[in-house]
């Protein structure tokens, strides 16, 4: 069954083009990596799945093409169910740990903005709700000590983790994650790769970018090459790893 | 609770100069608290805020003459006509950010003052608008029988007084509510960092929206509580300088945060005043303390750690762009 399915996507940059024809599957369940030099367009491609950058044509279908999500705005996008981090971590550093986490159910909880003046019985019931469940995500990824701490108190690798603890608030099917063990060492590596798997057990799919292919080869179901914008290869990781093409990308011509 | 000093206020000060003053402090705190939650909760700079207070004021005035309607009803109605004035300017400009946005609410403020000068049909133009009805009190009485007495408010500030205080505690208590809540955060979250809001779910033009539209609801509000102490109103009352006024009041408080905004009016309103007996010099003090201000606690005086450091992050960010 085809979760996310990106077909032919083009995507200009006044005369640089950032996607040419580029396409993607992502099945239930499935961990799929998406590598490439820098400035193949791996962060673009994201931006377009995710309403940040409109491609200029293309078609990008979510569970298996009943909903089309080109053109919708980042918050619809999010509420048919993915869910992202950010390469250079967006979290919200004056607010506290719980707090950032909570923001994530805003769409998924009802109660508005009479609800919060007449502090109703619904409001009562979402915030209590939220404050636990948004507890028992920072306890997953192991940052329940450190809940009513701000943010930008945290050592880097944390902050990583509660970016992922944040997007799983928002209830995905589909997490994309753009290099999320970069700028760790290899024991948080480890940890963190763990952790995806286990994300993924949980039924939800990952697609992830990521540079480290110590992490990214034995962590992909399957995965993605781009270069210059284009899918240039696709296959399981020890397939990738022998694909001359891939090799040339990345090492040059010899 | 921090507002029961003053409803004791009356009781150890008869001076009616005053009381006077303590009440159009109370519709500054009221002003200060809707433009925080624009500015300090939303990050939007509205230069134009003192339009929406005109329009408040207006709208009791004329459904007052015409229709006479009573001030009670007034009182709602001042502030959903003045919400959906900021719903009119707000939907197509809260897209523009910053200094731009500031530039639209600034045009929006004047039109709206030379427009009220100019209809006069409508506004009786620079003359103004005179005989607006002051608020009545019914309550029953049971001497010989039941029958209903009215009692009208006159032109001692005193039940004026009582009645902004009122409103600001309502207006406070809601205000807590609201930032306490879903919205709160989800007004902090955009504050921080509006991409990555957006792409956790939140509708941030609507957030915004909401906003906007509750500012202009306070502002709505206190024009009417402006028009019936009055009883007359001229445009010259909500000119760019009350807009600015009202903006400093704000940040000198502490921006985003409730009580702040409140201290803020209270200051700047009691302020020129208290340095009458320095006759001309007043406006140069009166300068001076907020250049002071602004140097050595620019979050403002109840602004806490964290508009501080915004603040920073936000001179680091444009410093990064620079570089």
């Amino acid at each position: 069954m085809a979760l996310l399915e990106v077909r032919n996507a083009y995507k200009n940059f006044g005369g640089v083009a950032a996607l040419k024809a580029m396409g993607i599957t992502v099945n239930d369940g499935e961990i799929v990596g998406l590598i490439g030099p820098n400035g193949a367009g791996k962060t673009s491609f994201f931006n377009c799945i995710t309403g940040l950058l409109r491609p200029d044509s293309g078609e990008i279908l979510f569970q298996d093409g009943r909903l089309r999500l080109n053109g919708l705005s980042c918050h619809k996008i999010l509420e048919t169910g993915i869910a992202r981090t950010f390469q250079n971590l967006r979290i919200f550093k004056n607010m506290t740990l719980l707090e950032n986490v909570a923001v994530g159910y805003h769409s998924r909880t009802k109660s508005g903005l009479w609800d919060a003046f007449l502090r109703t019985k619904r409001l009562k019931a979402e915030e209590k709700m939220i404050f636990e469940e948004s507890m028992e995500l920072l306890s997953f990824m192991a940052l329940q000590n450190q809940a009513n701490e701000l943010a930008s108190n945290l050592p880097y690798g944390s902050q990583k983790r509660l970016e992922i603890a944040r997007a799983l608030a928002c209830g995905p099917k589909l997490l994309l994650l753009d290099e999320p063990v970069a700028g760790m060492n290899p024991t948080e590596k480890e940890e963190l790769s763990s952790l995806i798997r286990k994300i993924r057990d949980k039924g939800i799919a990952i697609l992830l970018i990521e540079h480290d292919m110590k992490v990214v080869m034995p962590l992909s179901d399957r995965v993605v090459v781009m270069d210059e914008g284009e899918k240039i290869a696709e296959g399981r990781p020890s397939e990738i790893q022998q694909n001359p093409r891939v090799i040339q990308a990345y090492l040059g011509e010899e | 609770m921090f507002l029961l000093p003053f409803a004791l206020f009356p009781l150890f000060d008869k001076n009616a100069y005053h009381m006077d003053l303590m009440t159009n402090v109370g519709i500054y705190v009221l002003l200060a608290m809707g433009l925080n939650v624009i500015v300090g909760f939303a990050g939007l700079l509205n230069l134009g805020y003192a339009a929406f207070f005109a329009i408040g004021a207006y709208t009791y005035a004329l459904l007052n003459r015409h229709l006479n309607c009573p001030f009670w009803l007034g009182l709602p109605l001042a502030g959903i006509v003045s919400m959906l004035f900021g719903f009119i300017i707000g939907i197509p400009s809260i897209r523009v950010r910053g200094d731009y946005l500031a530039i639209t609410t600034l045009g929006f403020g004047e039109i709206v003052r030379i427009a009220f000068n100019n209809l006069d049909e409508w506004t009786g133009g620079p003359n103004g608008l005179l005989g607006i009805d002051r608020p009545g009190l019914w309550f029953p009485s049971f001497e010989g029988g039941w029958k209903v007495n009215s009692w009208s408010f006159s032109v001692n500030s005193t039940p004026y007084f009582y009645l902004t205080l009122v409103l600001v505690a309502l207006v406070a208590y809601l205000l807590f509510r609201m930032s306490d809540s879903k919205i709160g955060r989800a007004l902090v979250a955009i504050r921080e960092d509006e991409l990555a809001a957006s792409c956790m779910g939140i509708p941030v033009l609507k957030i915004k929206l909401y906003a906007f539209g509750l500012g202009s609801f306070i502002a709505g509000v206190a024009g009417c509580v402006f028009a019936s102490k009055q009883t007359i109103i001229t445009p010259d009352s909500f000119d760019f300088v009350l807009s600015v006024l009202i903006l400093a009041m704000v940040v000198l408080g502490g921006m985003g945060n409730i009580w702040g905004a409140a201290l803020g009016a209270l200051v700047l309103g009691v302020l020129p005043e208290v340095l009458r007996s320095f006759e001309s010099y007043r406006m140069l003090i009166f300068g001076l303390l907020m250049i002071l201000m602004m140097i050595f606690r620019p979050q403002g005086i109840l602004g806490g750690q964290q508009v501080r450091r915004e603040l920073q992050e936000g001179q680091e960010g444009r410093a990064d762009g620079a570089s």
